[in-house]
Protein backbone atom coordinates (compact mmCIF):
# COMPACT_ATOMS: atom_id res chain seq x y z
CA UNK A 1 0.00 0.00 0.00
CA UNK A 2 1.59 3.33 -0.55
CA UNK A 3 2.15 5.29 2.20
CA UNK A 4 -0.42 8.00 3.20
CA UNK A 5 2.66 10.70 2.71
CA UNK A 6 2.85 10.10 -1.00
CA UNK A 7 -1.13 10.00 -1.17
CA UNK A 8 -1.34 13.41 0.78
CA UNK A 9 0.86 14.87 -1.86
CA UNK A 10 -1.19 13.62 -5.14
CA UNK A 11 -4.27 15.08 -3.23
CA UNK A 12 -2.98 18.12 -2.98
CA UNK A 13 -2.06 18.04 -6.44
CA UNK A 14 -5.57 17.18 -7.70
CA UNK A 15 -6.74 19.83 -5.52
CA UNK A 16 -4.54 22.66 -7.60
CA UNK A 17 -5.71 21.40 -10.53
CA UNK A 18 -8.96 21.34 -9.76
CA UNK A 19 -8.72 25.04 -8.89
CA UNK A 20 -7.00 25.44 -12.28
CA UNK A 21 -10.18 24.17 -14.45
CA UNK A 22 -12.92 25.87 -12.10
CA UNK A 23 -11.27 28.85 -12.59
CA UNK A 24 -11.24 28.06 -16.63
CA UNK A 25 -14.53 26.75 -16.31
CA UNK A 26 -16.00 30.56 -15.28
CA UNK A 27 -13.94 32.07 -17.62
CA UNK A 28 -15.04 30.48 -20.67
CA UNK A 29 -18.58 30.74 -18.83
CA UNK A 30 -18.72 34.51 -18.79
CA UNK A 31 -16.84 34.81 -22.30
CA UNK A 32 -19.45 32.46 -23.68
CA UNK A 33 -22.33 34.73 -22.63
CA UNK A 34 -20.63 37.65 -24.25
CA UNK A 35 -19.82 35.22 -27.32
CA UNK A 36 -23.57 34.65 -27.67
CA UNK A 37 -24.73 38.64 -27.19
CA UNK A 38 -22.37 39.22 -29.92
CA UNK A 39 -23.92 36.27 -31.99
CA UNK A 40 -27.46 38.00 -31.38
CA UNK A 41 -25.70 40.97 -32.51
CA UNK A 42 -25.12 40.31 -36.12
CA UNK A 43 -28.41 39.02 -37.07
CA UNK A 44 -30.08 41.74 -38.30
CA UNK A 45 -27.65 42.49 -40.62
CA UNK A 46 -27.65 39.07 -41.69
CA UNK A 47 -31.45 39.04 -42.10
CA UNK A 48 -31.38 42.29 -43.80
CA UNK A 49 -28.94 41.92 -46.21
CA UNK A 50 -30.42 38.34 -47.56
CA UNK A 51 -33.74 39.90 -47.42
CA UNK A 52 -32.01 42.48 -50.12
CA UNK A 53 -30.38 39.67 -52.25
CA UNK A 54 -33.83 37.67 -52.54
CA UNK A 55 -35.27 40.93 -53.74
CA UNK A 56 -32.40 41.63 -56.45
CA UNK A 57 -33.18 37.92 -57.24
CA UNK A 58 -36.72 38.26 -58.11
CA UNK A 59 -36.14 41.93 -59.42
CA UNK A 60 -36.30 41.92 -62.89
CA UNK A 61 -32.71 41.81 -63.29
CA UNK A 62 -30.59 41.18 -66.81
CA UNK A 63 -27.42 40.81 -65.18
CA UNK A 64 -26.78 37.77 -63.09
CA UNK A 65 -23.58 37.57 -61.00
CA UNK A 66 -21.22 34.76 -61.63
CA UNK A 67 -21.54 34.18 -57.79
CA UNK A 68 -25.03 33.09 -58.23
CA UNK A 69 -24.30 30.86 -60.95
CA UNK A 70 -23.56 27.24 -60.30
CA UNK A 71 -21.20 25.09 -62.12
CA UNK A 72 -22.07 21.62 -63.73
CA UNK A 73 -18.65 20.31 -63.07
CA UNK A 74 -16.36 20.62 -60.31
CA UNK A 75 -12.93 20.18 -60.53
CA UNK A 76 -11.30 22.12 -57.68
CA UNK A 77 -13.39 22.89 -54.18
CA UNK A 78 -12.24 25.59 -51.66
CA UNK A 79 -13.19 24.74 -47.79
CA UNK A 80 -13.30 27.96 -45.46
CA UNK A 81 -12.42 26.41 -42.09
CA UNK A 82 -13.24 27.80 -38.57
CA UNK A 83 -11.91 26.44 -35.38
CA UNK A 84 -10.73 27.75 -32.39
CA UNK A 85 -7.34 28.94 -31.65
CA UNK A 86 -6.94 26.74 -28.52
CA UNK A 87 -7.56 22.89 -27.33
CA UNK A 88 -9.34 21.80 -24.17
CA UNK A 89 -12.57 22.57 -25.26
CA UNK A 90 -13.62 18.63 -25.48
CA UNK A 91 -14.07 17.33 -29.00
CA UNK A 92 -15.39 20.30 -30.30
CA UNK A 93 -12.83 20.80 -33.17
CA UNK A 94 -12.08 16.93 -33.57
CA UNK A 95 -15.90 16.61 -34.52
CA UNK A 96 -15.90 19.52 -36.89
CA UNK A 97 -12.60 17.83 -38.44
CA UNK A 98 -14.53 14.57 -38.10
CA UNK A 99 -16.92 15.31 -40.29
CA UNK A 100 -14.44 17.65 -43.00
CA UNK A 101 -12.60 14.66 -43.22
CA UNK A 102 -15.93 12.58 -44.66
CA UNK A 103 -16.49 14.88 -46.69
CA UNK A 104 -12.88 15.53 -48.22
CA UNK A 105 -12.59 11.37 -48.70
CA UNK A 106 -15.68 11.86 -50.78
CA UNK A 107 -14.40 14.68 -52.71
CA UNK A 108 -11.07 12.84 -53.48
CA UNK A 109 -13.30 9.81 -54.90
CA UNK A 110 -14.54 12.09 -57.15
CA UNK A 111 -11.63 13.53 -58.25
CA UNK A 112 -11.86 16.84 -56.94
CA UNK A 113 -9.49 18.80 -55.75
CA UNK A 114 -9.33 20.93 -52.92
CA UNK A 115 -8.16 24.29 -51.47
CA UNK A 116 -8.22 26.04 -47.94
CA UNK A 117 -8.79 28.72 -46.44
CA UNK A 118 -8.29 28.67 -42.67
CA UNK A 119 -9.32 30.85 -39.55
CA UNK A 120 -7.68 29.50 -36.49
CA UNK A 121 -4.92 27.64 -35.54
CA UNK A 122 -5.97 23.86 -34.80
CA UNK A 123 -7.65 24.15 -38.41
CA UNK A 124 -4.54 24.86 -39.89
CA UNK A 125 -2.76 22.23 -38.63
CA UNK A 126 -5.56 19.34 -39.11
CA UNK A 127 -5.69 21.39 -43.16
CA UNK A 128 -2.31 20.48 -43.84
CA UNK A 129 -2.52 16.93 -42.93
CA UNK A 130 -4.98 16.47 -45.47
CA UNK A 131 -2.87 17.50 -47.98
CA UNK A 132 -4.49 20.15 -49.73
CA UNK A 133 -3.45 23.22 -50.45
CA UNK A 134 -3.59 26.07 -47.94
CA UNK A 135 -4.04 29.60 -49.74
CA UNK A 136 -4.77 31.73 -46.63
CA UNK A 137 -5.01 31.64 -43.28
CA UNK A 138 -5.41 33.89 -40.16
CA UNK A 139 -5.56 32.89 -36.64
CA UNK A 140 -9.13 33.20 -35.17
CA UNK A 141 -9.77 36.52 -34.36
CA UNK A 142 -10.68 35.83 -30.66
CA UNK A 143 -13.44 37.20 -28.45
CA UNK A 144 -13.91 39.96 -30.01
CA UNK A 145 -13.91 39.50 -34.37
CA UNK A 146 -14.53 42.24 -36.66
CA UNK A 147 -15.45 42.11 -39.93
CA UNK A 148 -12.56 44.01 -40.51
CA UNK A 149 -10.22 40.58 -39.63
CA UNK A 150 -11.94 38.64 -42.07
CA UNK A 151 -12.05 40.63 -45.34
CA UNK A 152 -8.67 39.39 -46.35
CA UNK A 153 -9.20 35.67 -46.28
CA UNK A 154 -12.64 35.90 -47.82
CA UNK A 155 -11.07 38.17 -50.75
CA UNK A 156 -8.34 35.63 -51.43
CA UNK A 157 -11.08 32.65 -51.80
CA UNK A 158 -14.09 35.18 -53.43
CA UNK A 159 -11.04 36.21 -56.29
CA UNK A 160 -10.05 32.58 -57.16
CA UNK A 161 -13.86 31.68 -57.45
CA UNK A 162 -14.38 34.64 -60.16
CA UNK A 163 -11.28 33.92 -61.68
CA UNK A 164 -12.49 29.94 -62.65
CA UNK A 165 -10.01 28.41 -59.98
CA UNK A 166 -12.50 27.27 -57.74
CA UNK A 167 -15.89 25.75 -58.68
CA UNK A 168 -17.85 25.97 -55.18
CA UNK A 169 -16.57 27.37 -51.55
CA UNK A 170 -18.13 25.98 -48.50
CA UNK A 171 -17.98 26.76 -45.14
CA UNK A 172 -16.95 24.71 -42.20
CA UNK A 173 -17.60 25.83 -39.14
CA UNK A 174 -19.57 24.50 -35.68
CA UNK A 175 -22.98 26.05 -35.98
CA UNK A 176 -24.18 26.86 -32.17
CA UNK A 177 -27.27 25.11 -30.88
CA UNK A 178 -27.14 25.66 -26.84
CA UNK A 179 -24.65 25.36 -24.70
CA UNK A 180 -24.64 21.79 -24.55
CA UNK A 181 -24.85 21.00 -28.38
CA UNK A 182 -22.77 22.38 -31.42
CA UNK A 183 -23.34 21.30 -34.78
CA UNK A 184 -20.46 20.87 -37.21
CA UNK A 185 -21.67 22.53 -40.38
CA UNK A 186 -20.44 21.99 -44.16
CA UNK A 187 -22.38 24.89 -45.40
CA UNK A 188 -22.22 26.08 -49.48
CA UNK A 189 -21.10 29.39 -49.64
CA UNK A 190 -20.45 30.56 -53.43
CA UNK A 191 -22.47 29.67 -55.48
CA UNK A 192 -25.32 31.16 -53.70
CA UNK A 193 -28.79 29.25 -53.36
CA UNK A 194 -31.22 30.62 -54.52
CA UNK A 195 -33.47 28.35 -52.51
CA UNK A 196 -31.88 30.19 -49.19
CA UNK A 197 -33.82 33.42 -49.79
CA UNK A 198 -37.72 33.69 -49.92
CA UNK A 199 -39.88 33.78 -53.03
CA UNK A 200 -41.33 36.97 -53.78
CA UNK A 201 -43.98 36.83 -56.58
CA UNK A 202 -44.66 40.11 -58.09
CA UNK A 203 -42.19 41.63 -60.83
CA UNK A 204 -40.81 44.77 -60.39
CA UNK A 205 -36.89 46.72 -60.49
CA UNK A 206 -34.86 48.68 -58.68
CA UNK A 207 -33.24 52.18 -59.73
CA UNK A 208 -29.86 51.22 -59.53
CA UNK A 209 -27.82 54.24 -58.99
CA UNK A 210 -25.21 54.53 -61.11
CA UNK A 211 -25.59 50.91 -62.11
CA UNK A 212 -26.87 47.14 -61.17
CA UNK A 213 -23.48 45.70 -61.44
CA UNK A 214 -21.65 47.62 -59.26
CA UNK A 215 -24.30 47.45 -56.63
CA UNK A 216 -24.76 43.84 -56.79
CA UNK A 217 -20.91 43.01 -56.85
CA UNK A 218 -20.70 45.08 -53.55
CA UNK A 219 -23.78 43.59 -52.58
CA UNK A 220 -23.27 40.01 -52.94
CA UNK A 221 -19.49 40.15 -51.53
CA UNK A 222 -21.15 41.79 -48.49
CA UNK A 223 -22.83 38.86 -48.07
CA UNK A 224 -20.88 36.48 -48.34
CA UNK A 225 -18.42 38.07 -45.59
CA UNK A 226 -21.56 38.93 -43.52
CA UNK A 227 -22.26 34.85 -43.43
CA UNK A 228 -18.14 34.49 -42.82
CA UNK A 229 -18.37 36.63 -39.88
CA UNK A 230 -21.27 35.22 -38.33
CA UNK A 231 -19.87 31.35 -39.05
CA UNK A 232 -16.77 33.05 -36.38
CA UNK A 233 -18.71 34.46 -33.90
CA UNK A 234 -20.95 31.11 -33.45
CA UNK A 235 -17.59 29.34 -33.67
CA UNK A 236 -16.25 31.72 -31.26
CA UNK A 237 -19.76 31.23 -28.69
CA UNK A 238 -19.12 27.36 -29.36
CA UNK A 239 -15.22 26.96 -28.11
CA UNK A 240 -16.44 28.87 -25.15
CA UNK A 241 -19.45 26.58 -24.18
CA UNK A 242 -17.55 23.37 -24.98
CA UNK A 243 -14.63 24.79 -23.01
CA UNK A 244 -16.94 25.80 -20.32
CA UNK A 245 -18.47 21.72 -20.57
CA UNK A 246 -15.18 19.83 -20.36
CA UNK A 247 -13.69 22.10 -17.53
CA UNK A 248 -16.78 21.27 -15.93
CA UNK A 249 -16.26 17.76 -16.28
CA UNK A 250 -13.13 17.62 -15.34
CA UNK A 251 -13.76 19.49 -12.07
CA UNK A 252 -16.12 16.87 -11.45
CA UNK A 253 -13.87 14.10 -11.80
CA UNK A 254 -10.86 16.00 -10.17
CA UNK A 255 -14.00 16.09 -7.11
CA UNK A 256 -14.72 11.99 -7.09
CA UNK A 257 -10.48 11.47 -7.32
CA UNK A 258 -10.34 13.71 -4.55
CA UNK A 259 -13.06 11.74 -2.95
CA UNK A 260 -11.29 8.17 -2.99
CA UNK A 261 -7.64 9.44 -2.86
CA UNK A 262 -9.02 10.65 0.48
CA UNK A 263 -10.66 7.18 1.22
CA UNK A 264 -6.89 5.74 0.70
CA UNK A 265 -5.55 7.63 2.75
CA UNK A 266 -7.76 7.28 5.83
CA UNK A 267 -7.22 3.20 5.53
CA UNK A 268 -3.31 3.63 5.28
CA UNK A 269 -3.44 5.84 8.33
CA UNK A 270 -5.43 3.45 10.09
CA UNK A 271 -2.99 0.50 8.60
CA UNK A 272 -0.13 2.35 10.12
CA UNK A 273 -2.07 3.13 13.36
CA UNK A 274 -2.71 -0.59 14.04
CA UNK A 275 0.31 -2.06 12.69
CA UNK A 276 2.36 0.00 15.47
CA UNK A 277 0.08 -0.66 17.76
CA UNK A 278 0.56 -4.31 17.34
CA UNK A 279 4.36 -4.20 17.16
CA UNK A 280 3.47 -2.25 21.00
CA UNK A 281 1.73 -4.92 22.17
CA UNK A 282 4.15 -7.16 20.42
CA UNK A 283 6.89 -5.99 22.01
CA UNK A 284 5.70 -5.59 25.80
CA UNK A 285 4.61 -9.44 25.05
CA UNK A 286 8.27 -10.47 24.24
CA UNK A 287 9.86 -8.10 27.22
CA UNK B 1 -50.18 62.43 -38.67
CA UNK B 2 -47.57 62.97 -40.94
CA UNK B 3 -46.34 59.99 -43.62
CA UNK B 4 -43.54 58.02 -42.42
CA UNK B 5 -40.88 55.40 -43.75
CA UNK B 6 -39.79 53.11 -41.65
CA UNK B 7 -35.68 53.00 -41.34
CA UNK B 8 -33.29 50.40 -40.46
CA UNK B 9 -29.78 50.71 -40.16
CA UNK B 10 -27.45 48.04 -39.50
CA UNK B 11 -23.85 46.88 -39.86
CA UNK B 12 -22.56 43.25 -39.28
CA UNK B 13 -21.50 44.01 -35.86
CA UNK B 14 -24.68 44.96 -34.47
CA UNK B 15 -28.05 47.22 -35.29
CA UNK B 16 -27.74 50.87 -35.00
CA UNK B 17 -30.91 52.17 -35.51
CA UNK B 18 -34.20 51.22 -35.98
CA UNK B 19 -37.54 53.27 -36.08
CA UNK B 20 -39.72 55.80 -38.25
CA UNK B 21 -38.97 58.83 -39.84
CA UNK B 22 -40.54 61.30 -41.95
CA UNK B 23 -37.24 61.90 -44.35
CA UNK B 24 -33.94 60.12 -43.98
CA UNK B 25 -30.77 61.70 -45.74
CA UNK B 26 -27.85 59.63 -46.87
CA UNK B 27 -24.83 60.40 -48.91
CA UNK B 28 -25.19 58.20 -51.62
CA UNK B 29 -22.04 57.29 -54.31
CA UNK B 30 -23.67 59.75 -56.58
CA UNK B 31 -24.54 62.97 -54.10
CA UNK B 32 -26.90 63.23 -51.34
CA UNK B 33 -30.43 61.80 -51.59
CA UNK B 34 -33.87 62.72 -49.56
CA UNK B 35 -35.77 59.94 -49.16
CA UNK B 36 -39.66 60.69 -48.50
CA UNK B 37 -41.96 57.90 -47.82
CA UNK B 38 -43.39 56.16 -50.45
CA UNK B 39 -39.79 56.73 -52.43
CA UNK B 40 -39.73 54.29 -55.09
CA UNK B 41 -37.44 51.51 -55.24
CA UNK B 42 -34.16 52.12 -55.10
CA UNK B 43 -30.69 50.68 -54.38
CA UNK B 44 -27.73 52.28 -54.33
CA UNK B 45 -23.70 52.32 -52.72
CA UNK B 46 -23.25 54.72 -49.85
CA UNK B 47 -19.86 56.94 -49.29
CA UNK B 48 -18.72 57.47 -45.95
CA UNK B 49 -20.61 59.98 -44.58
CA UNK B 50 -23.52 61.54 -42.71
CA UNK B 51 -26.81 59.63 -42.37
CA UNK B 52 -29.71 61.97 -41.49
CA UNK B 53 -32.81 60.66 -40.19
CA UNK B 54 -35.61 62.66 -39.26
CA UNK B 55 -37.73 61.59 -36.92
CA UNK B 56 -40.37 63.58 -37.00
CA UNK B 57 -41.04 67.46 -36.23
CA UNK B 58 -37.66 68.48 -38.00
CA UNK B 59 -35.44 66.90 -35.34
CA UNK B 60 -32.99 65.06 -36.73
CA UNK B 61 -30.71 62.00 -35.62
CA UNK B 62 -27.24 61.75 -37.25
CA UNK B 63 -25.62 58.39 -38.08
CA UNK B 64 -21.81 58.31 -39.42
CA UNK B 65 -21.32 55.70 -42.14
CA UNK B 66 -18.32 54.49 -43.54
CA UNK B 67 -19.92 53.03 -46.75
CA UNK B 68 -22.64 50.61 -47.75
CA UNK B 69 -25.19 50.19 -49.13
CA UNK B 70 -28.63 51.60 -49.58
CA UNK B 71 -32.01 49.72 -50.19
CA UNK B 72 -35.41 51.79 -50.12
CA UNK B 73 -38.68 50.41 -50.83
CA UNK B 74 -41.67 52.90 -50.58
CA UNK B 75 -42.07 51.85 -47.06
CA UNK B 76 -38.85 50.56 -45.79
CA UNK B 77 -35.37 52.17 -45.91
CA UNK B 78 -32.45 49.58 -45.28
CA UNK B 79 -28.88 51.01 -44.69
CA UNK B 80 -26.33 47.98 -44.56
CA UNK B 81 -23.19 49.96 -43.18
CA UNK B 82 -20.20 48.98 -43.78
CA UNK B 83 -18.02 48.56 -40.00
CA UNK B 84 -14.78 49.19 -41.71
CA UNK B 85 -13.32 51.52 -43.98
CA UNK B 86 -13.13 50.05 -47.54
CA UNK B 87 -11.53 50.72 -50.90
CA UNK B 88 -10.36 48.52 -53.09
CA UNK B 89 -6.72 48.37 -53.14
CA UNK B 90 -7.00 48.53 -49.08
CA UNK B 91 -8.78 45.37 -49.81
CA UNK B 92 -6.02 43.66 -51.85
CA UNK B 93 -3.73 44.46 -49.79
CA UNK B 94 -5.51 42.72 -47.00
CA UNK B 95 -6.17 39.71 -48.89
CA UNK B 96 -2.33 39.47 -49.78
CA UNK B 97 -1.33 39.23 -45.84
CA UNK B 98 -4.01 36.77 -45.35
CA UNK B 99 -1.73 34.65 -47.85
CA UNK B 100 1.32 35.70 -47.03
CA UNK B 101 0.35 34.59 -43.69
CA UNK B 102 -0.25 31.34 -44.75
CA UNK B 103 2.69 30.73 -46.34
CA UNK B 104 4.77 31.63 -43.18
CA UNK B 105 2.42 29.76 -41.00
CA UNK B 106 3.32 26.65 -43.21
CA UNK B 107 6.98 27.49 -43.37
CA UNK B 108 7.21 27.59 -39.78
CA UNK B 109 4.67 25.25 -38.03
CA UNK B 110 5.75 22.42 -40.22
CA UNK B 111 8.63 21.73 -38.48
CA UNK B 112 6.07 21.68 -35.34
CA UNK B 113 3.98 19.22 -36.55
CA UNK B 114 6.43 17.18 -37.66
CA UNK B 115 7.74 17.23 -34.08
CA UNK B 116 4.45 16.34 -32.93
CA UNK B 117 4.27 13.29 -35.30
CA UNK B 118 7.42 11.89 -34.30
CA UNK B 119 6.71 12.44 -30.50
CA UNK B 120 3.68 10.49 -31.23
CA UNK B 121 5.66 7.92 -33.04
CA UNK B 122 8.38 8.00 -30.26
CA UNK B 123 5.30 7.27 -27.33
CA UNK B 124 4.30 4.52 -29.33
CA UNK B 125 7.73 2.82 -29.49
CA UNK B 126 8.26 3.58 -26.25
CA UNK B 127 4.94 1.56 -24.88
CA UNK B 128 6.07 -1.43 -27.08
CA UNK B 129 9.53 -1.94 -25.86
CA UNK B 130 7.51 -1.71 -22.18
CA UNK B 131 5.61 -4.28 -23.47
CA UNK B 132 8.25 -6.72 -24.72
CA UNK B 133 10.05 -6.10 -21.53
CA UNK B 134 6.67 -7.30 -19.46
CA UNK B 135 6.64 -10.38 -21.59
CA UNK B 136 10.20 -11.22 -21.08
CA UNK B 137 10.10 -10.97 -17.63
CA UNK B 138 6.81 -13.36 -17.45
CA UNK B 139 8.48 -16.02 -19.77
Amino acid sequence: MASSNEIRNKIVSVKSTQKITKAMEMVAGSRMRKAQERMEAARPYADKIRRVIAHLYHAATEYRHVMTEERPNHKRVGYMVVSSNRGLCGGLNSNLFRLLSKELEKQRQANIEFDFCTIGNRALGFCQRTGGKIVAWRPHPGDTPHVEDLIGTVKVMLDSFEAGELDAIYMVYNRFVNTMTQQPTIEQLVPIHSEKLEVFTHAWDYIYEPNPEGVIDQLLVRYIESLVYQAVVENGACAQSARMVAMKAATDNATSLIRELQLLYNKARQAAITQEISEIVGGAAAV
Amino acid sequence: MAMTIHVDIVSAEGAIHSGTAEMVYAPAILGEIGIAPRHSQLITRLNPGDVRVDVGGGQLEHFYVSGGIIEVQPHVVTILADTALRAHDLDESKALEAKRRAEEALSSKLAQYEYAKAQAELLDAVAQLRAIERLRKKY
